[in-house]
């Protein structure tokens, strides 16, 4: 009897201490884990060209990547590029994602200018947008015109497609509670259909985001003197795979840091969800 | 007082799911509509709501037509459609748009508290057991006051014990103001439990085939013979409608005897 006693005393110190450590765990180490993987491949490359069994000249060690950011921020060229392309992105991201929630909501709530309008951009959509650019160029001229043009493009199409999609999407029953409550068109639109339509508008943002920073690769490749994608031609042409190294990095925070903006400011607003959170909630 | 006129519907593929359907119902009248699937209860229940337009005849409140959703209707569905983005406290109070704040935070916390659910005032729709988001649905129908409340089957998604539960909790509430209840269900213990009138229909097309005056004093006591002598005229009503066989309906007495 003691002895059972015992054990159930223990069990629960155990189960105690458990949860704290589970708490921790929650708190830091899983956060943590995902940058595991990242950290252990460029320490082993480091090692490898400090060991001298690489010699690091067309991978160079991450080291040198990051002398090379260094190098290029102390003389403000850095800045100047980083300022350029998100400027690209800004003004083309914003003017895709106005054209887009704009067509996108019209074609979700009109039945009539969905069938003039959808198969048209479906048509458009079926074009590689990268296609464009030599007519572009033609029309817009070589400068930030048609850059700024092919990466509004870019982000048209999902945004469009995304917001027509979740106002078709919108459980009827849920506009029925509308209707019972004699809602007016424009009440309908702000209590019923926006909030309904928001989840499914940030993934729609996101995903845009993303392609508009694709875009601006390519719309940097056609000939620019600045930007973080005339760091990669340049780096190429010039044979300094270190600078291309350190443009791809800055372009992976870059999009990452946008990318977290967007979550940050929508994730209050999507609190209500009931969503699955595979492998718990982080 | 709700009067329907010979109402119809026949929907664009030809259904004629319901055909001159009459009946008046006094103001503060509990009624359940009962049938077999597809004897047009659900239709009618939306052609009063206004949701759907009888392609027939006329629904009037107090000679008010009722062509499309009115003030003075309110609808509980199936399911308790609660709005997922709105905690519980703002979907009781989403019909009371035109209210001041501070009246409309008094009068959706005494509903909170009528349907006891005052400690959920801020929890996502999501949070709550299907019981209290039923209740939460029968709250935001009842704030505005509504003269007549609909439900349509509004309990058969629950169990058994939620579903006697809220059954009690309904007449609790109706007492308050007693509007005009109109309850389809397929439940004939839902039926003689809340019921004034029972009317049941019969399919194909959906017609009112029998009229059933419940007579008995609430509370009712479900385990009474007289209520399951009402409960038996019911189900024979119901095999009738729906050309079934039906054993020599037992008399009053015997019931009595065999308890």
């Amino acid at each position: 009897m003691a002895m059972t006693l015992d054990t159930t005393a223990l069990d629960a110190t155990d189960t105690r201490a458990k949860a704290a450590t589970d708490k921790r765990w929650h708190r830091y180490a899983r956060p943590a884990l995902g940058v595991v993987l990242p950290l252990t491949l460029a320490l082993a490359w480091e090692l490898a060209v400090w060991s001298g069994w690489s010699s690091g000249r067309l991978v160079p060690p991450p080291s040198r990547v990051f002398a090379t950011i260094l190098e290029l921020a102390q003389t403000g060229e850095l800045t100047r590029h980083i300022a350029t392309t998100l400027m690209r992105v800004g003004a083309g991201f914003g003017l895709g994602v106005i054209a887009g929630t704009l067509f996108g909501a019209i074609s979700g709530y009109w039945g009539v200018a969905r069938r003039l309008l959808d198969p048209t951009v479906q048509a458009l959509r079926a074009i590689p947008s990268i296609a464009w650019v030599p007519l572009f160029i033609l029309w817009l001229g070589i400068f930030e015109t048609s850059k700024v043009a092919l990466i509004a493009v870019g982000v048209f199409f999902p945004v469009y497609l995304g917001v027509m999609g979740a106002i078709l999407s919108v459980d009827r029953k849920i506009v029925e509670v509308g209707r019972t409550f004699r809602l007016s068109g424009p009440a309908m639109i702000r209590r019923i259909l926006l909030p309904a339509v928001l989840p499914a508008y940030v993934v729609a943002l996101r995903v845009g985001l993303g392609l508009g920073w694709m875009f601006v690769v390519a719309a940097e490749f056609m000939g620019a003197s600045e930007g973080l994608g005339y760091l990669l031609i340049d780096g190429q042409q010039l044979g300094k795979p270190a600078q291309i190294l350190a443009a791809i990095t800055i372009f992976a925070l870059l999009g990452k840091t946008t990318d977290w903006l967007i979550e940050l400011i929508t994730t209050p607003l999507l609190r209500w969800q009931d969503a699955f959170r595979p492998g718990g909630e982080t | 007082m709700l009067a329907l006129d010979k109402v119809g519907k026949t929907y664009p593929n030809g259904v004629r799911a319901l055909e001159r359907f009459t009946a008046q119902i006094p103001q503060g009248e509990i009624v359940a509509i009962i049938g077999g699937s597809g004897c047009g209860k659900s239709t009618l229940l939306r052609a009063v709501a206004g949701l759907d337009r009888a392609s027939t005849g006329s629904i009037r409140i107090d000679d008010i037509d009722i062509s499309a959703p009115h003030e003075k209707i309110g609808i509980i569905f199936q399911e308790p459609r609660l709005l997922p983005w709105l905690s519980v406290a703002d979907n009781i109070g989403f019909g009371l748009s035109e209210l001041p704040v501070a009246a409309r935070r008094e009068t959706v916390a005494q509903a909170l508290a009528r349907v006891g659910l005052s400690d959920k005032a801020k929890a996502w729709p999501r949070e709550l057991s299907g019981g209290q988001a039923q209740r939460v649905a029968i709250a935001r129908a009842l704030v505005p006051q509504p003269e007549v409340l609909l439900l349509d089957e509004p309990f058969s998604a629950l169990d058994a014990f939620t579903r006697r539960d809220l059954q009690d909790h309904l007449l609790d509430l109706w007492a308050d103001t007693r509007p005009t209840l109109i309850l389809v269900t397929h439940d004939v213990d839902e039926a003689v439990v809340l019921a004034d009138r029972v009317l049941v229909m019969r399919p194909r097309p959906g017609r009112l085939f029998a009229e059933i005056q419940v007579n008995l004093a609430r509370p009712r006591d479900r385990s009474s013979p007289l209520f399951e002598a009402v409960k038996r005229r019911v189900l024979t009503a119901l095999d009738r409608s729906l050309d079934r066989d039906v054993p020599d309906s037992a008399p009053a007495e015997a019931v009595g005897a065999w308890w």
